[in-house]
């Protein structure tokens, strides 16, 4: 352990802090929050948070910004918590992260900063994520006023989606003094926060008042835009006159098993049950026009293991669903969730069907589903992801009756910009082609960055990507060269 | 906010609008469409686009009155506003110099079936339209149809206009009169798309039908638009709305269709319930302030 050599506010020493114990996060109970959407975990309060904060060791070697997709200095902002000086780590997390009260609320902590906490080897990690939650939240009700830009620089820059990747771009370029401009297709700003992450884990108020923080430095959105269909990226450079592109539109198409009966009513892909749910409000049907199958008393499961697949099958709960399965072709361990969500679910109910793989949907004679025939599988050598390979077993096909199912086994690359776009290169899966130290595509000015060039991933990692575009935008912007 | 600048009745339940859309318009081809949502409250429903003026930035939907959103959007008037209007979505009409073209318009179909038809007017080929409706009310376009026809049929399934019948026994006629016809264009309900495409099949005459499946994004990213085609998935989106007649899974179509039948039976009832309940409050209102004056 590195000893604490600066003078430090925190009046426990390493032991007494090593004593404190991980202060739980205040949230609703299970057999209420299946009957809501409101969000499941409350936040704490100054008095948990001051706690919890005491627990940070202060290394000198601080690992958990190191792990940081976005650098956030953790260390300085629960050392501004220890001094009860909440506003100042609120701008001390600002100056890395223009999102702090998503990320301290969706970000898989577990993989970056906590999981890198030196308390993590030792006893509980320091609950870094609900620390940056509850200054972003306190700074939000108190209304405390964005840093300054820098003066502007007379140059523009078109971002092309506002989801994490577009947003952190947008907040970095706007502090740096350019003109952004961010292009929605949909018709609200957010993009994946607010399409895919239901309410109950980061609610839309959340979502607008940081969308809000961002207009008020300057940043313009517009809606409703499709590039590559509304309007073409060599237009944006051309007529409408912008100096740099950054391309942050998402991971896309949702993909299917391909196995018999994908089109019978009652299987969605996972984008379409979320996005109805989401961004439609089909919960709150008739109020809102759009529908969503009665998912009240039916068997519902999701396939597949991410948060994704964790944020369908809540939602199916809270919609009704009498059971509601997790059906995951190998097992917990290798299941992408965040570990929060897989409590979260099974708190509510949700019953986890591992090294189970469905490889056909029952027709009930009219076109509906009636269940789904799946096979057992084992664990075999580890595959290219480094994770154990699921084998099926022979023999064991067995069938579980359902009346709806949402596919959550990933996404593919939306090509509407790559194929309107004449020398953007693509890698073999369609994905844009984009270093991942600049960003930069094939095209001079083009930058891109996220899901659209990784892949799914998570929102801090597209806020990562969004953050380097921005300073490699930046570079380009002042300097003139590629 | 997108603004209507016209609205117009065409037909009984059908209403053309002009809407201020400069940059859809600019970039409008034949064969695409829009996604609309009227309201906060609304839902993202696709209309095809009946024509687009790049110089004015205006775009031409038809709209039918079948559910709510329809009901709502055909209660609108110039001056009113849509909250949301995207696109062009989807892949323009393939437009080439085929030579003898069959264009069938199904009801409001036709306004969907009428941009391509120009553009194929203009590439060169020869246009042999059938137009139908339950009756004469719902043949629409017929004027603007004949415009851009070498000669235009009309049916009616109660023979109130035309011929009596349906477009696919006229469309049986031309099979056996036309000897050069290469290519069929169907755009109207699913059934009658199904029943060109049974007919054509046999005699092995290249046939695009325009597919209507529900959408919500429109563009690729929920996949519930998905149709079979040659026992595939294709997003109706993005890989359509146009698809090769003979490929297509109609049934699945229909089925799909169906999926909220409950749900938007609901909303429209409401919605007229809603209506009566305001109109009868209005009219109390009167009254009272008749009687007190």
């Amino acid at each position: 352990m590195s000893p604490v050599k600066e003078p430090s506010a925190n009046p426990l020493t390493l032991k007494e802090r090593m004593k404190v114990p991980r202060q739980h996060m205040p949230e609703q109970p299970a057999d209420l929050r299946v009957m809501n959407f409101t969000e499941v975990n409350l936040g704490y309060s100054e008095e948990l948070a001051k706690q919890e904060a005491l627990r940070c060791l202060e290394c000198a070697k601080a690992t958990c910004v190191e792990n940081c997709p976005v650098g956030v200095k953790v260390k300085d902002f629960v050392k501004l918590i220890v001094e009860g000086n909440f506003l100042g780590a609120a701008a001390k997390i600002r100056e890395d992260n223009v999102l702090p009260a998503i990320t301290g609320r969706v970000c898989p902590q577990e993989d970056h900063c906590e999981g890198a906490c030196l308390l993590h080897k030792k006893v509980e990690s320091l609950g870094v994520g609900y620390l940056e939650r509850f200054v972003a939240d306190y700074e939000e009700r108190m209304g405390a006023p964005m840093a300054p830009n820098a003066r502007a620089t007379g140059k523009n820059v078109a971002i092309v989606g506002s989801g994490p990747a577009g947003l952190s771009a947008a907040g970095d370029l706007v502090q740096r003094g350019h003109k952004v401009h961010v292009f929605e297709a949909l018709h609200e700003i957010g993009g994946v926060l607010v399409y895919g992450i239901p309410e109950f884990r980061l609610p839309k108020k959340v979502i607008r008042e940081q969308i809000e923080k961002m207009r008020e430095m300057g940043v313009e959105f517009e809606t409703n835009v499709v590039v590559g269909k509304t309007v073409a990226i060599d237009e944006l450079l051309g007529e409408e006159g912008y100096d740099a592109i950054f391309i942050a539109t998402g991971a896309g198409l949702p993909v299917f098993l391909d196995i018999p009966g994908e089109h019978l009513n009652g299987v969605y892909s996972a984008n379409e049950f979320l996005t109805r749910i989401n961004l439609m409000h089909a919960y709150e049907f008739p109020r809102y026009d759009e529908p969503i199958v009665d998912l009240r008393g039916k068997h519902v499961a999701v396939i597949g293991g991410g948060n994704t697949a964790l944020d369908a099958i809540r939602s199916a709960r809270r919609l009704g669903a009498e059971k509601a399965y997790v059906i995951y072709r190998r097992s917990e361990t290798e299941m992408p969730a965040r570990i929060e969500e897989v409590k979260h679910a099974k708190q509510e109910g949700i019953e986890f069907r591992m090294l189970t793989n469905p490889v056909e949907f029952l027709d009930d004679g009219r076109g509906w589903l009636k269940g789904a025939r799946c096979v057992q599988m084992k664990l075999g050598e580890p595959d290219s992801s480094g994770r154990r390979r699921p084998i099926p077993i022979e023999g064991s096909e067995f069938e579980i009756p359902l009346e709806v199912a949402v596919i959550a086994t990933g996404t593919s690359a939306n090509p509407l910009i790559q194929s309107t776009t004449p020398g953007l290169k693509t890698n073999k899966r369609g994905y844009i082609e984009a270093s991942g130290e600049t960003q930069r595509t094939s095209r001079k000015g083009v930058f891109a960055g996220g899901d659209i060039v990784t892949g799914a991933a998570t929102v801090i990692l597209a806020m990562g990507a969004g953050r380097r575009a921005a300073k490699s935008i930046h570079e380009y912007l002042t300097t003139g060269e590629w | 906010m997108f603004k209507i600048l016209q609205a117009a009745p065409i037909a009984p339940g059908i209403k053309r609008f002009l809407i201020e859309a400069p940059r859809i318009a600019r970039k409008h081809e034949a064969g695409q469409f829009v996604i609309l949502r009227l309201d906060e409250h609304g839902e993202r429903i696709p209309l095809t686009i009946e024509s687009a003026d790049k110089e004015r930035g205006t775009i031409t939907i038809v709209v039918q009155a079948v559910g709510k959103t329809t009901y709502q959007l055909n209660a609108l008037k110039e001056g009113d506003e849509i909250r949301d209007v995207v696109g062009p979505l989807g892949k323009p009409s393939v437009i080439e110099n085929f030579g003898t073209v069959v264009i069938v318009g199904g009801g409001v179909g036709t306004a969907l079936a009428y941009p391509t038809t120009v553009a194929l007017k203009r590439a060169g080929n020869r246009i042999l339209t059938i137009l139908g409706g339950r009756n004469r009310d719902l043949v629409i376009l017929e004027e603007e149809m004949r415009a851009t026809s070498d000669v235009l049929y009309v049916t009616t399934d109660d023979g109130s206009y035309g011929e009596k019948g349906l477009v696919t026994d006229k469309l049986r006629q031309l099979l056996a009169s036309e000897e050069k016809i290469r290519l069929v264009l169907a755009v109207g309900p699913v059934p009658m798309m199904k029943a060109v495409a049974d007919l054509t099949r046999e005699k092995g005459i290249h046939t695009v039908v325009s597919l209507n499946p529900i959408m919500v994004d429109g563009t690729g990213m929920c996949g519930g638009c998905r149709v079979l085609v040659d026992g595939k998935s294709q997003f109706a989106c993005v890989d359509g709305p146009e698809f090769n007649a003979h490929e297509v899974n109609f049934e699945v179509l229909m089925q799909r269709n169906r999926m909220y039948r409950e749900a938007e039976k609901r909303s429209l009832e409401e919605y007229q319930h809603s209506l009566q309940d305001r109109q009868s409050r209005e009219e109390g209102v009167c009254l009272m302030s008749g009687v007190n004056p």
